[in-house]
């Protein structure tokens, strides 16, 4: 099950007409889906989307009352292709996932979709996860849809423009036989906000209705000569077919202003953005009333000619605000206005990054510059936050002083030890290449554990490392999440390594879930989930595959036992893959399950013990090895309190949940035997305790020969 | 146009700090107030620990029903135009004022003081860590209003998080034109530890109407001991307050370590570095008795168990992990002695026939192959360690103790050697000792480097080196655990103009 519960989101999918949602923007795009009348929901996890899939996961209820078919995907791809129901039926259907790579995963399917063309209505919903806060490569997905002929929206980032987008974007799938992009960026995903919600939708025609009666039709499989065909339809049936649709509902909006010799050309994402720089040099106000026109592109892809000439006709520049590379828009509109003869003056990039996100900073700037050039008139930005001395001078103080803080594995994250096993090998075997794979483990790429020297995308861990195979080499190592294994590793990356002989290591961190994305499912996982099948093991499937030597260590947290069997992979003389599925459940998962269950039976009065874990200040020599063979968040440093040292001694945090790392890296790499574990019994017997003041008499005792009272001077506590 | 225009509120936190909480306390309070909320944030993967930004625009909602519209809220924050920065944390604070989100104009900043160390502050071999103090002075300067202080102890003393903290700081301070009521409603909604955070709220709150930055902890408190009173007369008369204080510190230490008589041998051992000429502020003294205190009390298995389980130790415990009179603590210690340790353990003739190649030695070394986890609250465990602790006095006769006196006569006589020829050169020198520590290859890596860095100074002759050089090299000493940077660094030092002519 993922991460949090959303049941409380859930309940707000059943809002009646006329009742106000109040909730992140994804949520809305679920609640409007339903309002759609939609037939099946697919999609594979991902930041910003994940909220979409783990809300529809807890709300099983509603969807079986609207008959609506929820498939968590095994990738982008399945997502995809599950578009295929509304090709030959009236079927609408919705798939999302993050770009662009799920886009690129996915691209397969996509094509195909498109050139085949639907008739009922197809939405994908993808997340843009790009600029700050972005956790992949950094590139478009507006290509996609130019390639394939797919329209693209890019609605303004509030709810009822953001919900509109959703309904409208099915019509116009419909209206044009096309599949509907929906382009959301992350802080769009997760705004807060309100709209007024319309009541859920049963779907007018029913999977049952499709099933029932089959329909096929040659023309739309893509396949030639029907592929011939399709293109054709695209450009000269689809195309219109969306143009007028577009144009007659007035997607994209036109925002009059007194300055009209000038214009904004903005993608509807970015309008916001745009509001507030023109707001802060005094040219707009709160509620959107701008002096400077301005054309928001709620569709980006297609461009309405008409539009764009209408919009630039009587002026003499204007700017084009479009994020990201290369700038497809600009290029077009340059194209629309020779081709009209329209004079005005086209910037984009020329006055606006080409690469990066537009923060409000580089729009203030842009815009500042676009005015400069054509309106120098308007006055200069208001002198607002004049050249302050002291803010330079603390900005001399603090940046010296300050380092990135990228994130990193939880505390008792179970793959930690599994980096820190690697750690202890690399001192005994040297250094190994390590292939990485996308997931939580990609973090060993960063201090403390500095390993791994490529990614090549989700499940392709084993194969970035297939060309490193050198007979009686040494072995390169690849890692790989149970996410990126089920999501298509087992086939590139283990499959590809059997069929080639590979001598590689694969490590197959098998946490239960598909941690890095919200903790969902998966084949593998431990759960007991009433509408998946899971429990399918790794190893079975690594075995069913061809591999035979496969190792499965079910604690993590036993670094002795890791350690070796990497040792053992790395030089076993047997011949192909070799496989460790390194089992231990997600630490974040685990607690949000087990802490509230142990607080409940602490207050039932039930035995209950708690391990934390803690170290002598007193033998701490300050050496800080145990961190950087571990890097837990709660192992952390503090000044020392002996007046005879300097160095800050190491210390544990109450947030440590006992996995008992630090200790077993104390022990594996004979570090120090400042390590203790202090196990709290709550709600100990009458016998327990009985036993504890017995035992704690003599102990008593026996310290006080050991330390007699006047014998030491200072005690370094 | 109207000129009303949105407050601005930016979150600096770490993820899983609970900076998405406090952003829903502040819409829900916001909204209580008859205000529109909006806040947006990039969680991604920077909820795993890393530092991340939420955002929130708060409107006047009358305002907007005045004009019959909804205003277009902002999703991120541009700088100079922040009016409140929240941070969880003091380099979180710095780190908004480097992103210009802090501006002495506008911004009022509510930062806890307290630090969480950054990886690298905390991987560092040595004093990794960054320069609080300046950070403060930096959220000082840069904010128009800045309200600081250690928000983590107060979350802790009252079992809630920061973020309740944070809020009561917020509303304590007046940072946001709503009421204490729409606050505690805020707390009360979310349904989820209401009565810790309520409390710990509401300490927050009078705690930012009175103080701006709470002063720290001072310095630790030297206590008494009769029984040295003796030595402690002489040292007395020693030149420099600082060498007091730490020769002082040293004499309890080598008394706590092992007896009076070693506190008396630690003095003696100083004496050639009293009245010493060209010391007259006493900072070499100061210096070779805090190393020489350090060195002499070394960690053997005698002093770890002893350590391990004192009284003292085990009340420090207790407070440390918060058991409750109605709790059984229970307390295994980590421990992996080698058969170096045993060996340095036993008299030094036998230790030295246990190091050598032979049955004995290849069983021992089998049988030590493993670490041992010692339950201290067990009888069988707290034996085990006491009868160790036993051992202490019959330490003088053990290896280690032999071993560790050779280094330190050796070491004391290089830094007297190095005085001669400059006070800071010999305070380097005498400094370099503690490039040696830890246990285990730790401790054996430190040895090296210490002879390493050493033999390089006598080569090219003392008179050719500067107290920088060794800086530089202790520096490097420090960078990395194989030695590479040391080596680096000792290939680079200045040329032998003799030798280049050869």
């Amino acid at each position: 099950m993922a991460e949090r519960s959303f049941k409380k989101e859930v309940e707000s999918l059943r809002l009646k007409a006329g009742d106000e949602f109040r909730g992140e923007a994804i949520l809305a795009v679920t609640k409007a889906l339903l309002q759609s009348g939609v037939n099946y929901v697919a999609g594979y996890q991902g930041a910003p989307i994940s909220h979409l899939i783990d809300v529809l996961s807890d709300a099983s209820d509603i969807l079986d009352e609207l008959g609506i078919r929820f498939e968590m995907s095994a990738n982008e791809a399945t997502a995809a292709a599950t578009l295929a129901a509304s090709v030959n039926y009236p079927l609408r259907g919705a798939v999302t996932f993050k770009t662009p790579v799920g886009a690129n995963v996915a691209s397969d399917a996509l094509a195909n979709l498109s050139s085949a063309g639907v008739t009922g209505g197809a939405l994908i919903i993808v997340g843009e996860d790009y600029g700050e806060g972005s956790s992949i490569m950094q590139e478009r997905t507006h290509p996609f849809a130019m390639k394939s002929q797919i329209w693209l929206l890019d609605p303004r980032p509030n709810l009822p423009s953001i919900v509109a987008a959703v309904e409208k974007g099915f019509e116009l799938s419909e209206a044009s036989n096309t599949p509907v992009m929906l382009e959301l960026r992350i802080r769009a995903c997760h705004v807060y906000g309100s709209f007024t919600v319309k009541d859920n939708r049963r779907p007018s025609f029913s999977l049952r209705e499709a099933v029932d009666a089959p329909r096929r039709d040659v023309g739309r499989i893509a396949l030639p000569p029907a592929t011939y065909a399709q293109e054709r339809h695209k450009i000269e049936q689809r195309w219109p077919a969306a143009i007028r649709f577009i144009e007659d509902n007035k997607l994209n909006e036109f925002f009059a202003g007194d300055i009209a010799d000038i214009g904004l050309i903005v993608q509807g994402g970015l309008y916001n953005t745009v509001l507030r720089a023109l707001q802060l040099r005094g040219l707009a106000d709160a509620f959107g009333e701008s002096r400077v026109p301005i054309y928001c592109l709620n569709v980006t892809y297609p461009l309405i000619d008409s539009e764009v000439v209408r919009f630039c006709a009587d002026k003499k520049a204007v700017l084009i605000v479009e994020e990201g590379q290369p700038e497809f828009i600009e290029q077009a509109i340059n194209t629309i206005l020779r081709r009209a003869n329209v004079a005005a003056r086209c910037e984009g990039k020329g006055m606006l990054p080409m690469a990066g996100e537009y923060t409000g900073a580089v729009m203030v700037e842009g815009l500042s510059k676009f005015l400069a050039v054509h309106r120098p008139d308007l006055a200069p930005a208001p002198a607002a936050a004049a050249v302050n001395d002291n803010l330079a001078k603390a900005v001399a103080l603090v940046a010296p002083n300050i380092h990135g803080r990228p994130p990193s594995f939880c505390t008792g994250c179970p793959e930690r030890p599994i980096f820190a096993a690697m750690k202890l090998v690399e001192r005994e075997l040297g250094t190994h290449h390590v292939s990485c794979d996308i997931g939580c483990h990609l973090f060993s790429i960063l201090p403390p554990f500095n390993i791994g020297s490529t990614t090549m995308g989700y499940g392709l861990g084993g194969a970035g490392a297939a060309a490193l195979n050198v007979k009686d080499g040494k072995r390169a190592i690849a890692v790989i999440g149970d996410g990126g294994f089920w999501h298509n590793g087992l086939v590139s990356s283990i499959g590809n390594s059997v069929f080639n002989k590979s001598d590689n290591v694969h490590i197959i961190i098998d946490n239960g879930y598909a941690a890095a994305t919200g903790g969902q499912d998966v084949l593998s996982s431990n759960a007991d989930n009433p509408s998946r099948s899971t429990r399918h093991p790794i190893e079975r499937a690594v075995r069913g595959l061809g591999v035979d030597w496969v190792r499965t260590i079910n604690r993590t947290y036993d670094l002795a036992r890791m350690r070796d069997a990497l040792k053992e992979a790395l030089t076993t003389r047997v011949r192909g893959p070799k496989v460790i599925v390194a089992r231990s459940e997600c630490m974040l998962n685990r607690q949000r399950r087990e802490k509230p269950l142990f607080a409940k039976s602490v207050r039932e009065g039930r035995r209950m013990v708690r391990d934390r874990f803690g170290v002598d200040h007193d033998t701490c020599t300050g050496d800080h090895s145990c961190i950087r063979l571990s890097g837990c968040p709660s192992l952390t440093v503090a000044p020392n309190p002996d007046p005879l040292r300097r160095e800050p001694v190491t210390k544990v945090i109450d947030s440590c949940v006992g996995c008992g790392l630090c200790g077993e890296v104390a022990h594996a790499a004979v570090l120090c035997p400042s390590f203790y574990r202090a196990s709290i019994v709550h709600n100990p017997s009458r016998w327990e305790r009985f036993r504890d003041r017995l035992r704690g008499a003599v102990i008593a005792f026996l310290q006080q020969r050991l330390e007699p009272a006047s014998a030491a001077g200072a005690r370094h506590d | 146009m109207t000129e009303v225009r949105p407050i601005t509120v930016a979150i600096l936190a770490m993820g899983g700090e609970g900076g998405g909480v406090l952003a829903d306390w502040l819409v829900h309070a916001g909204e209580h107030a008859d205000y529109v909320a909006q806040t947006t944030s990039v969680p991604g993967v920077a909820q795993r620990t890393g530092a991340t930004i939420y955002y929130l625009e708060l409107f006047p909602r009358e305002a907007a029903r005045r004009a019959g519209k909804a205003p277009v809220l902002a999703l991120m924050p541009v700088p100079g135009d922040t009016d409140l920065v929240i941070a969880s944390e003091l380099m979180e604070a710095g780190r908004a004022i480097q992103r210009g989100l802090v501006t002495p104009g506008r911004t009022t900043l509510v930062a806890s003081t307290h630090r969480v160390y950054s990886m690298q502050e905390k991987t560092a071999l040595a004093d990794g860590r960054v320069d609080a103090e300046a950070l403060l002075q930096g959220c000082r300067l840069a904010a128009r209003r800045f309200i600081g202080f250690d928000m983590i102890a107060l979350a802790e003393k009252n079992h809630s998080v920061i973020s309740a903290v944070l809020l009561g700081a917020i509303a304590g301070a007046n940072a946001l034109p709503f009421a204490r009521a729409d606050f505690e409603d805020a707390i009360r909604a979310s349904d989820v530890s209401v009565e810790t955070s309520l409390a710990a709220f509401a300490e927050s709150f009078a705690a930012a109407q009175g103080t701006s930055v709470e002063s720290r902890p001072s310095a630790r408190q030297q206590r008494e001991s009769a029984a040295l009173a003796a030595l402690r007369a002489r040292v007395r008369e020693l030149p420099g307050e600082d060498a007091r204080a730490i020769v002082l510190a040293g004499l309890d230490r080598a008394w706590d370590y092992q007896d009076a008589a070693y506190a008396e041998d630690y003095f003696q051992r100083l004496t050639p570095f009293i009245g010493l000429a060209g010391n007259d502020s006493g900072e070499l003294l100061a210096e070779v008795a805090r190393q020489l205190a350090l060195g002499m009390t070394y960690e053997d298995t005698i002093r770890v168990a002893e350590l391990k389980i004192r009284g003292s130790r085990f009340e420090r415990v207790r407070r440390e992990v918060r058991v409750r009179p109605d709790q059984i603590l229970k307390i295994a210690e980590f421990m992996h002695p080698r058969i170096e340790e045993i060996a340095d353990t036993l008299p030094a003739a036998l230790g030295r026939w246990l190091m050598r190649p032979h049955w004995v030695n290849a069983l021992v070394r089998r049988l030590t192959a493993r670490g041992r986890v010692v339950t201290t609250t067990s009888l069988p465990g707290f034996l085990q360690l006491y009868a160790v602790a036993s051992l202490k006095r019959w330490r003088r006769g053990t290896l280690r103790f032999h071993n560790e006196t050779t280094f330190l006569d050796t070491w004391l006589a290089t830094v007297l050697e190095a005085a001669h020829v400059d006070a800071g050169l010999a305070l380097r020198v005498a400094g370099l000792r503690n490039v040696v520590k830890g246990y285990g290859e730790t401790h054996e890596r430190g040895l090296a480097k210490y002879a390493t860095i050493l033999a390089a100074m006598r080569e090219n002759g003392w008179r050719r080196h500067s107290g920088a050089e060794i800086d530089r090299l202790i520096e490097a000493a420090n960078a990395d655990e194989s030695g590479a940077a040391l080596d680096t660094a000792i290939a680079t030092l200045t040329p032998e103009p003799v030798r280049a002519a050869s």
